[in-house]
């Protein structure tokens, strides 16, 4: 009894001492100066809640992200116009060759979901594509009911279905019939309307809604991590150069990514911290 | 005296304040709509903009199209109106010519709740009663049918229907309330000729309270056109054409759903679909005061 009085004593004053020493950090070495980002428009709300709480934690330093596209913002990186080229992609080869390297800060993966009855558990990556064209419309071909599909996807610009064109490669084909403007709706509307297809953010998904696998792959954290999820695609914040070349403030920039905080703000706005 | 007289000027400089910020207000609107909704319509061209169908604005090349979205506005509002406003003008005639004095206060204390409900319940309900309900009729009509986008129910007839109720009320109090201010010697001249009571009120008291009914009709032309929550949740939000099985966007709608993450040109067409719904709204109220100035004269 005594002894673990002991140690939470020696633990409370541990804790006093990191966090006074935390406290006087910024008073010894106090960041000044510019952080620019440029890049994926998809990695927006991202960036913004890692910016802001970025700047509240060093308010020596202004980060500006603007959001120009992942070809672009690697463009002005290569360009030597910013510090941080927004990718929500790899980096190609020749990106690479550049002297650009690859940050993986996040994972973004996208679930497919339907409606509780429908008993198609799996589909291929093709019949989704096709489901999403119009060119598949009833679920008996798929090995369903007989049954129409009521194509459920997000409004243009936002960055789900960006993701989710993108991945299956059906840009601007989609014949969707329905288009909702927020996460809660999509899911709402599949879990209430028979023979919906919808897709979310991977966190969001709960029992109301059944998650498809595709390909036989379950959509879930540790399939996206080894990479074999098809939906799923990296945030990439590449530098020139490795990090520990860069200067104080992109350093501490990554440091702030890799800390408890800015993994609470990666979680918090659906993405999966890479291992 | 002085005192009163110090009161009086202070009194007024508010009520000129007060009167300052309204117009204040509108003007700014007005300024900014055209400031921010034009730049685009330069940068697309008005034809591609106005008169295109191809809605794609985060494509590689991208298509600023809204036709379809006015189409829908407009079919929809139209629409609406065709049902709501029979239904409006025979319950104002049951309220101010036939009901007694307490079923009449039951009705109008009905009709007035149905103006206080917020339009966010009309789309819960649209979507929770009307759009399964709609998903079954278009189950039994397209079963089959290979070349039609099934939708759920969320679609044109859902949106009409649910606009049609909101501007009941609207229709309703405006009417009942010009057609009491009928004086009642005109009742009973049309009585004593031999008319009906349906003749009176089809042939003398209606006539006589057009201007006021119009005015109804037009606030609830505006209602219908500005709504943007309740047709959000039920009409679907697919760029189509306006046909009833269809999921359609509207003006409204267009914008509550896309100015979330749009960015530039993109946001910038939204400014100018915002300006064409100001200029849509701006001809309703010109209508208004036509109906009204009318009224004005009528009564003279």
């Amino acid at each position: 009894m005594k002894k673990k009085l002991l140690a939470v004593l020696a633990a409370a004053c541990m804790m006093t001492a990191a966090f006074t020493g935390c406290g006087s950090e910024p008073a010894e070495e106090e960041l000044q100066g510019n952080l620019t980002l440029a890049g994926s428009t998809s990695m927006e709300k991202y960036c913004e809640a890692l910016s802001e709480s970025f700047m509240a934690a060093n308010p020596g330093v202004t980060v500006t992200v603007e959001y120009t596209g992942s070809g672009a913002g690697l463009e002005s990186l290569a360009a030597g116009s910013v510090d941080i080229g927004n990718s929500s992609r790899a980096l190609t080869d020749e990106e690479k060759s550049g002297g650009e390297v690859e940050n993986i800060v996040a994972l973004d993966g996208i679930a497919v979901v339907t409606d509780k009855a429908n008993t198609v558990a799996d589909v291929t990556a093709e019949g989704l594509a096709k489901i999403y064209k119009g060119e598949v419309a009833n679920w008996n071909e798929l090995g369903g009911e007989d049954q129409p599909i009521v194509v459920i996807g997000r409004e243009a610009g936002s960055g789900t279905r960006d993701a989710f064109e993108e991945l299956l490669e059906v840009q601007d084909n989609c014949a969707y019939a329905q288009e909702l403007d927020s996460t809660g709706a999509v899911l709402a509307k599949v879990a209430s309307t028979p023979g919906a297809i919808g897709y979310v953010s991977l966190d969001v998904v709960d029992d109301t809604v059944n998650a498809l696998t595709i390909d036989g792959v379950e959509a879930s954290e540790e399939q996206i991590l080894e990479g074999n999820y098809i939906l799923q695609r990296p945030f990439v914040m590449a530098t020139k150069g490795e990090i520990s070349q860069q200067n104080d403030i992109v350093k501490a920039w990554f440091d702030y990514v890799g800390s408890d905080e800015g993994k609470e703000i990666t979680k918090k706005v659906g993405l999966i911290i890479p291992q | 005296m002085r005192r009163k007289a110090i009161i009086e000027k202070t009194a007024n400089i508010i009520f000129l304040i007060c009167a300052v910020i309204a117009i204040f207000a509108v003007c700014a609107i007005t300024f900014y709509m055209f400031i921010k909704g034009t730049p685009a319509l330069k940068q697309v061209g008005v034809t591609d903009l106005l008169f295109g169908s191809v809605w794609q604005p985060a494509a590689e090349n991208p298509s600023y199209g809204i036709l379809y979205i006015i189409l829908s506005s407009l079919v929809g509002t139209a629409s609406a109106i065709l049902i709501g406003v029979p239904i409006g003008l025979l319950t104002a005639v049951f309220l101010s010519e036939m009901a007694g004095k307490r079923l009449g206060s039951f009705v109008g204390g009905a009709v007035e709740l149905l103006a206080a409900i917020p339009s966010v319940i009309y789309g819960l309900i649209g979507m929770m009663v009307l759009n399964p309900i709609m998903f079954s009729i278009e189950n039994a009509i397209f079963e089959g049918d290979p070349d039609h986008q099934f939708t759920g129910g969320a679609n044109m007839i859902s949106a009409i229907i649910v606009l049609a109720i909101m501007i009941l009320p609207t229709v309703i109090s405006v009417s009942t309330s010009s057609m009491k201010a009928v004086p009642d010697h005109l009742r009973a001249a049309s009585l004593s000729l031999g008319a009906t009571k349906e003749q009176t009120i089809f042939k003398t008291v209606i006539p006589a309270a057009k201007s006021g009914i119009l005015t109804g009709v037009v606030l609830g032309i505006g209602r219908a056109l500005g709504e943007a929550m309740a047709i959000n949740m039920v009409a679907g939000g697919a760029v189509n054409l306006p046909l009833p099985f269809n999921s359609v966007r509207t003006l409204t709608t267009q914008i509550v759903s896309e100015m979330g993450y749009a960015q530039g040109l993109h946001r910038e067409v939204l400014f100018t679909v915002g300006l064409v719904l100001y200029i849509f709204i701006m001809i309703v109220n010109w209508m208004l005061l036509r109906a009204r100035k009318a009224g004005a004269e009528h009564a003279e």
